[in-house]
């Protein structure tokens, strides 16, 4: 259990962050084309007999990395390329179970979650990746938030946009997989999306809001795997739902009037 | 001393010369205006000035020294576009954008004391897309000028803004020339504007057909003329 939630804080953490400027760039549901994605490489090393989470990682990265240069040079819409990658990886992870024999139990833990059996090792790398891309955020942020607002503007300021693009969608493709313990592939885009959209209702200059994003995603996921711990049911649903049940709350403060027009 | 030179800079896209040997001059302390119709080239000419379009041909030098070989000469640039594009509920304040313009973070008090210069430091807790359109602008100007800038430049930077905000815009480009010496260049559809404020115009449609004193060219009423007719055709061609 303190594995559990040390990693799930981690994760939740991780995932406000790098999602906040997914989010902010219109990315929202790049996180969820690279989780579709990751499937495959998931499966390709369930099927090769290596860690499976080593596999999708490389995957991953490579598709966000691709589907990014394909969309920059052959001008396809954001939401097309994302369609493409998402429904890539399902069906080559599709085809490789179907090489491995069907579906199994590490299938299912990989589709919904399986934060309560991760190991001290998964833990360990939870904590270093997270690190890592904070500290990495730190250092680069006045770079990546000018890029995010205005492009243009950041090339001006001698800021190497395209540089930094990669940069997000490589830390996007680490964090997706890193998440995919916690909330399975077809979850992901909660944790990115969600505690997100509702910090920009509160928060009024950007750290606010991710302080505000971070707080929210923490309390989901903690709350969310000690409820599921004791009603024994999958944490990764009580972590979305609650996570959904703050937005709606957050939705309905403002019609009443109680929040600050943002 | 010349800031700025351009020797021959034409730019050619599929269906069309975007600028066609344009050359000229701007020294340091100058105010110069761009005028020309829609689809004059003056976007072009600045983008390739910025760095933003690296296809063409002939040179730009700043300060001395060719933009294709080193990207060092934006450090000495404040740049503003036309209508900065941003999402509206961007969760950034007045205060976010401008220290976005900051090359060196212990330069903060600056920030303040480009808000206070601007008329615009009790805005600065403000989420940006809450300002009015002329608010906004001078937000963008302080980004521009947080640096210590040896140019300004801006792109029709008063389209869509309230005139009392555009009057209010003209000074303050008015005492950053005259009373800090940066040298400005602005590319801009109002003609009296240009002729209060630059002391040298550019006037461009695709090829410069004139660069010089503005006094020259406002005194000049067969090349006001020329510029007005060329306005009048683009504005009837692409209506």
């Amino acid at each position: 259990m303190h594995r559990a939630l040390i990693s799930g804080i981690a994760i939740a953490i991780l995932c406000s962050v790098v999602g906040l400027f997914l989010v902010l760039r219109r990315y929202s549901l790049f996180g969820d084309a690279i989780a579709h994605s990751s499937f495959g490489g998931i499966a390709l090393g369930l099927l090769a007999g290596v860690y499976p989470l080593l596999t999708a990682y490389g995957v991953s990265i490579i598709s966000a990395l691709i589907i990014t240069k394909i969309k920059d040079k052959y001008n396809i819409s954001g939401d097309a390329s994302i369609a493409v990658l998402l429904s890539s990886g399902i069906a080559i992870g599709l085809v490789i179970i179907g090489f491995s024999g069907g579906f199994t139990i590490d299938i299912f833990s990989f589709l919904f979650g399986s934060i309560l059996l991760v190991s001290v090792d998964d833990t360990i790398l939870i904590l270093s990746l997270t690190g890592i891309i904070l500290i990495v955020i730190l250092l680069l942020y006045r770079q990546i938030l000018y890029s995010t607002f205005n492009e243009e503007q950041a090339k001006v300021s001698g800021i190497p946009v395209e540089k930094i693009n990669y940069l997000i969608v490589f830390m996007a493709g680490i964090t997706v997989v890193t998440a995919v313990q916690l909330v399975g592939v077809l979850l992901i885009s909660a944790l990115f999306v969600i505690p997100n959209v509702t910090a920009i209702m509160y928060g009024k200059g950007f750290k606010q809001t991710a302080i505000i994003s971070m707080s929210f995603s923490v309390f989901s996921v903690v709350a969310g795997i000690l409820i599921s711990y004791i009603l024994d049911i999958t944490p990764a649903g009580t972590i979305v739902l609650l996570s959904i049940g703050l937005l709606g709350g957050t939705m309905g403060i403002k019609s009443a009037g109680l929040l600050s027009k943002n | 001393m010349s800031i700025v030179e351009i020797n021959n800079l034409t730019v050619h896209y599929p269906d069309v010369k975007a600028l066609d040997d344009v050359s000229f001059v701007v020294n340091e302390g100058d105010f110069l205006g761009i005028i020309g119709p829609n689809g004059a080239g003056k976007s072009t000419l600045f983008d390739c000035m910025l760095g933003l379009n690296t296809k063409y041909k002939g040179t730009i030098k700043f300060f001395g020294k060719d933009i294709k070989n080193s990207k060092n000469y934006l450090k000495g640039i404040g740049y503003v576009p036309q209508k900065p594009i941003f999402e509206k509920n961007f969760p950034v304040t007045v205060n976010d954008v401008v220290r976005m313009g900051l090359r060196n973070e212990s330069d903060k008090e600056k920030i303040d004391e480009i808000l206070q210069q601007l008329w615009i430091h009790e805005l600065r807790n403000r989420r940006i897309g809450e300002l009015s359109g002329g608010q906004q602008q001078r937000v963008f100007i302080a980004k521009a000028l947080v640096n210590n800038p040896k140019i300004l430049i801006l792109d029709e930077p008063v389209a869509g803004i309230d005139q009392q905000s555009i009057e209010l815009f003209y000074s303050i480009l008015r005492e950053l020339n005259s009373k800090q010496k940066i040298t400005i260049i602005w590319s801009s559809h109002d003609l009296d504007a240009v002729n209060k404020l630059a002391n040298h115009v550019a006037c461009l449609n695709r090829t410069l057909f004139f660069h010089g004193e503005s006094e020259k060219f406002f005194s000049d009423d067969k090349l006001v003329k020329q510029y007005s007719e060329a306005s009048m055709q683009e504005h009837m061609h692409h209506h």
